[in-house]
């Protein structure tokens, strides 16, 4: 008979506001996501100015002729990457290469539809922004933000041995495992304090009828066309965070992760 | 008889070829449903009730706030032209080879005084020149300097008549060559109509407007989209709804179910 183990403990981790808040913010990044990308399709570059001409232009998805046959290409400043099926060109329903910027499978709708695309868009854009004010009045609030989130002064000055364990996949056990550490912390700051802010204000940047509001504010993000590049450029820097998060939500233990994201109940790693 | 333990790297293959076809299965399903979705009456309507919450949120954050205006070391060399670029028929190109002569604006509808005004009785009006962007519903913008006359004034000396909701633009250019219904149209409210930057202007850099940007005379709503800024103007009317218009939404593009407030 093998010796009585003793589990290690359930720990109530995510209290219901923080599941709730977050599945919902999952949602609205998806929808916003791929229906944002469909909405780039309508005008495939970007620009780091006022205005869209070529001399302002740095970034461009389009397609080129090849042997006669049409090719996706992909331009950033001024190199020129082949990225035939997935940029520029992609498989349509029908079987045949369809001239898209983006591939019907990551967009919402799936054909190009600009008008749809903005129904879904600017309707989850507002779910969004009402769910991100909470979670920030939330976490101020609650204390989560001083407790939680904010590293201590010695977590700031292990950040050396976390940068190490993370890159060897070594990860915290029993009780160092209590708290979040110092790199998801710095992690989950720059996102909720730095990323999401910015891309909520460039997305206003984009409607004619917000630049008014204040003269020039625009101006402080580069002007309409930096504005809408900067959108972009943070809705890159979610999807990377998106991707580290769920790699290590995988690493640390998938079902005890998404257990605690569930029912709260989080099980301290022995 | 014992179960052989499969490897620790096959249960983890396997592991992961399990949620790579559950993240395919949701993703694909996701996609259709949100599909699916946009051909559904129900769930386009609440989708599009944040239109409405947009529309009423900016209407009291600036009622009279000015679109931002430029130097004209901002205006590129062309001012780019997008949607009809030439009128199709022969209606229009004749008013271009007469240089516009027998072309007038007519203001009717919910109005005390109907006019009917020729482009030199426009051009003895007061006039306003600005320099602002033109920002298209499909990303670009463009920033240009045009001259014209107040809509303000217009609908003074037209004495609008207190029922009238909206302003309805109506063009000269089919957008179906073969089809007499698609003549593009537009419509704003009161708010934009009496808004001290909406004029209709017939220069553009300090040109008289070209074909291609909507000669002889256009609409410039400043704080909207492209797409509401009605080129190739011949008519305008005050009316209460869009009920007996076209397709009832009040516009070209807002039939086609873009959105009629174009502030965002």
């Amino acid at each position: 008979m093998e010796p009585a183990v003793r589990p290690p403990p359930l720990l109530y981790r995510h209290r219901l506001p923080v599941r709730v808040m977050h599945w919902i913010n999952v949602l609205c990044l998806v929808i916003l996501l791929m229906s944002g990308l469909q909405i780039f399709n309508a005008h495939p570059a970007l620009y780091w100015s006022q205005d869209s001409r070529d001399s302002t232009r740095i970034m461009q998805i389009t397609q080129k002729q090849v042997d006669g046959q049409w090719r996706g290409v992909t331009r950033i400043g001024g190199a020129e990457f082949d990225t035939h099926g997935v940029l520029g060109t992609s498989l349509g329903a029908d079987g045949e290469y369809a001239a898209r910027a983006f591939p019907s499978w990551a967009t919402i709708p799936g054909t190009q539809w600009l008008a749809m695309a903005r129904v879904w868009h600017f309707f989850f854009a507002w779910l969004f922004v009402v769910n991100g004010i909470a979670y920030v009045l939330w976490t101020i609030f609650s204390g989560h933000l001083r407790r939680d989130m904010l590293p201590t002064r010695g977590e700031w000055r292990g950040i050396g041995r976390s940068v190490k364990d993370h890159l060897l996949l070594r990860h915290a056990h029993g009780e160092d495992a209590r708290r979040y550490n110092v790199l998801q912390n710095i992690a989950y700051l720059t996102i909720v304090f730095g990323v999401l802010p910015l891309i909520v204000l460039g997305g206003w940047a984009m409607s004619p009828m917000m630049d008014s509001f204040a003269p020039g504010w625009v101006d402080l993000l580069g002007g309409r066309q930096a504005a809408r590049t900067l959108h972009f450029v943070a809705a890159v820097l979610l999807v990377a965070f998106v991707l580290v998060h769920l790699f290590e939500v995988i690493v640390t233990g998938l079902v005890n992760n998404l257990r605690s994201m569930v029912t709260g109940y989080w099980r301290l790693p022995k | 008889m014992k179960k052989l333990a499969k490897p620790r790297f096959e249960q983890r293959r396997e592991r992961r070829g399990f949620m790579r076809a559950g993240l395919a299965l949701a993703a694909t399903g996701g996609l259709a449903g949100c599909d699916a979705l946009s051909h559904n009456d129900t769930a386009v309507d609440i989708l599009r009730s944040a239109e409405s919450l947009s529309n009423s949120v900016h209407r009291v954050l600036g009622r009279r706030a000015m679109a931002q205006e430029f130097s004209p070391s901002d205006v590129p060399p062309v001012f780019r032209a997008n949607g009809t670029t030439m009128p199709p028929g022969e209606d229009y190109a004749e008013m271009v080879a007469t240089g516009f002569a027998d072309w007038r604006l007519t203001v009717d509808g919910l109005v005390g005084k109907p006019l009917e005004l020729t482009m030199q009785e426009l051009q003895a009006m007061p006039t306003r020149t600005q320099i602002t962007r033109h920002d298209c519903v499909e990303g670009w913008s463009c920033i240009g300097q045009w001259k014209g006359v107040r809509l303000s004034h217009l609908l003074g000396l037209a004495q609008v008549r207190p029922e009238a909701k909206f302003v309805v633009f109506h063009c000269l250019d089919q957008m179906d060559a073969d089809d007499e219904d698609t003549v593009y149209y537009e419509s704003i409210d009161m708010d934009d109509a009496f808004h001290e930057q909406t004029i209709l202007a017939w220069e553009l850099n300090g040109k008289p407007l070209p074909v291609a940007n909507g000669a002889p005379l256009r609409a410039r709503i400043e704080r909207q989209l492209g797409y509401k800024q009605p080129k190739y103007l011949h008519r305008i009317e005050l009316v209460e709804s869009f009920a007996a218009l076209r397709g009832g939404r009040g516009g070209y593009w807002e039939d086609q179910g873009y959105n009629w407030y174009g502030g965002i």
